[in-house]
């Protein structure tokens, strides 16, 4: 896709996962749109998948470490092909398969289970050690939130990564510098990210994580970059796209309302239509 | 009796991990610098390239052997009891259980008999916080045929396999003709007709030993080996409660929530028994050698034998 095809793919990801929100009532906004258009250049861009083949062995694997923010994924997947758009009103509800985190058994498309903060880094550390195991060409992504990486099992990824040179594994952190109780950085600050991820060996890269170009010659260096891991450091605004979400802790986990979401629905139509007369 | 084999359990999932590594291409191995401990390091001198060191980095090992599984490996993850189902209960739940990935744990160092190390690397928890887990298999082999029989049949379950084996040599019990295993399936050692003593793991040594020392007092004790504690094999147990009408359990894990608590489970809803839990009485454990601490807690054949005729109020 081109840069304005990425662009309107993502007012179409921010539209559907909004869209289960609201019909949810619960969940995680602000992460899913900050990484908006991470998820959409991903499965649209980068990624060697096969929506009709879910579970084809030599696809390039995600696992997104930061699993609150599925309703971003899921939006995307559907887009994507691997189940139909109508489901995201299922979201969070009883028998669905779009439970309120990923599911690896339950939803087509999802690589691993998570939600428990830094657990999902370490699986795709697994699942690049596996292709270097086994000669396999293809990559493995994680995204992260930049809370997510106060948890000490990250840097244990990070660290066996960089050790064992996995330069088929990019991890992405999402840095909308925002938690559920607020800055990251009045919380517990983990900054510096890049200098923490090069010292553990990573070659790093920082990048406006809503920019397509950026987000575009990032994901080539990745690929480019041989003998060891790459990270790119996403400089990102939570809640990305609806006016009265950005950069607001509070829509870390809060559903908006019936007149939130029509406001929201509305800034959006007019994003996609701004786009369409470019 | 000096003449009898003495094997520890975690040399034989050194020696058979070996074996399987032969057998199945797709089975690799991890550890957390403990490869001379949980003699992984016999996997590793044959098989290099399938064989992970982590590190000291149990969490992040679960969740690694999580990620290899969903590419069709089988993980084997290895560590201390303690550190393994311990440290990374969190990790076992939700990378490994949650999504059932075909990941087995081989957990070494389990119960008291770690010995001299003491309480914090003494995991007397650790069949309580895996029974928890939905789909999870239990397994708490006797002794050296067991525990490779243990091995084999968790390589062909598909599905999530914890299996605790012991520091310290153990005798060789079960090595008769007629052995076999199958996940979930009891065996009776004994029959009698007195009283039931089920017991898991090393245990099951004392409980015969002790069977017999009742027996010379013309007491008749079933013995039965639960080696797979979950699914326990509820059946076998109730149909030898109904005839015998009290069961002892003895297990080197505590009285909460492992073998004592899984046969109390089945026999409340299938036939109700008065039960006595022979196992560490919810202390933690101390220094000492691995027959001292038996002797200490109870669970050796003496300990086996006076809890029984107390419990038999002879």
């Amino acid at each position: 896709m081109n840069k304005l095809e990425l662009q309107k793919m993502a007012v179409e990801v921010r539209k559907n996962l909004l869209i289960g929100l609201h019909a949810a009532k619960a969940g995680h906004p602000g992460g899913s749109l900050s990484a908006a258009d991470i998820f959409t250049y991903l499965y649209f861009e980068e990624m060697n998948v096969d929506p009709k083949n879910p579970k084809w062995e030599d696809r390039d694997r995600f696992v997104l470490s930061k699993g609150h923010t599925a309703p971003g994924l899921y939006a995307t997947l559907a887009l994507k092909g691997f189940f139909p758009v109508e489901e995201m009103t299922t979201l969070r509800k009883l028998g669905s398969r779009l439970q309120g985190h990923p599911c690896v058994q339950y939803t087509p498309g999802i690589d691993m289970s998570s939600g428990s903060l830094g657990q999902g880094i370490s699986a795709a550390v697994g699942m690049a050690l596996s292709a270097k195991m086994d000669g396999k060409e293809y990559r493995t992504y994680t995204l992260l939130g930049d809370g997510e990486i106060q948890e000490g099992q990250v840097w244990e990824a990070a660290m066996m990564a960089g050790h064992r040179k996995l330069d088929n594994l990019c991890v992405i952190v999402d840095n909308n510098n925002l938690q559920i109780d607020g800055a990251i950085d009045t919380v517990c600050s983990p900054y510096p990210i890049d200098k923490k991820f090069e010292a553990f060996n990573f070659h790093v890269i920082n990048i406006d994580g809503n920019d397509f170009d950026q987000i575009d010659a990032a994901f080539k260096e990745a690929k480019a970059t041989k003998g060891m891991p790459t990270a790119i450091i996403c400089k990102t605004i939570k809640g990305k796209g609806v006016s009265f979400m950005e950069n607001q802790a509070g829509w870390h986990g809060m559903a908006p309302n019936d007149e939130q979401f029509a406001q929201a629905m509305e800034e959006l139509e007019k994003a996609g239509e701004a786009l369409c007369q470019m | 009796m000096s003449d009898v084999k003495k094997i520890a359990t975690r040399e034989s999932y050194g020696s058979e991990l070996t074996a399987i590594g032969r057998d199945y291409p797709n089975v690799v191995v991890l550890d957390a610098d403990l490869t001379k401990s949980t003699k992984t390091c016999v996997f590793q001198k044959e098989f290099p390239e399938r064989h992970i060191n982590c590190g000291i980095a149990e969490a992040n090992m679960a969740s690694i052997a999580a990620g290899l599984a969903t590419t069709g490996k089988i993980p084997f993850m290895s560590s201390f009891a303690m550190f393994a189902a311990g440290r990374c209960f969190e990790q076992i739940r939700n990378s490994i259980g949650y999504p059932h990935l075909n990941v087995k744990i081989g957990a070494t160092h389990a119960g008291v008999t770690v010995g001299e190390d003491g309480a914090s690397h003494q995991c007397i928890e650790d069949i309580a916080l895996m029974r928890a887990i939905p789909g999870m298999i239990v397994m708490n082999p006797s002794d050296d045929v067991e525990a490779r029989a243990c091995l084999r049949a968790a390589v062909e379950h598909e599905g999530p396999v914890y299996m605790r084996f012991g520091r310290s040599a153990v005798p060789v019990i079960n090595d008769y003709p007629e052995y076999k295993f199958e996940i979930g399936k009891g065996t009776v050692v004994k029959e009698g007709k007195d009283v039931t003593i089920v017991a898991t793991g090393v245990c099951v040594d004392s409980a015969n030993k002790a069977a017999e020392k009742l027996a010379a007092e013309g007491i008749d004790a079933e013995v039965i080996n639960i080696c797979t504690i979950k699914p326990l094999d509820g059946e076998l147990i109730a149909a030898s409660a109904r005839k015998t009408g009290k069961v002892v359990t003895v297990e080197e894990h505590s009285v909460i929530g492992g073998l004592g608590s899984a046969v109390c489970d089945a026999l409340a809803e299938l036939a109700p028994t008065p039960v006595k839990k022979i196992g560490v009485q919810d202390v933690f454990g101390q220094s000492g050698t691995a027959d001292q601490l038996m002797a200490f807690y109870g669970l050796d054949a003496e300990g086996v034998y006076k809890t029984t005729k107390e419990f038999l109020g002879k």
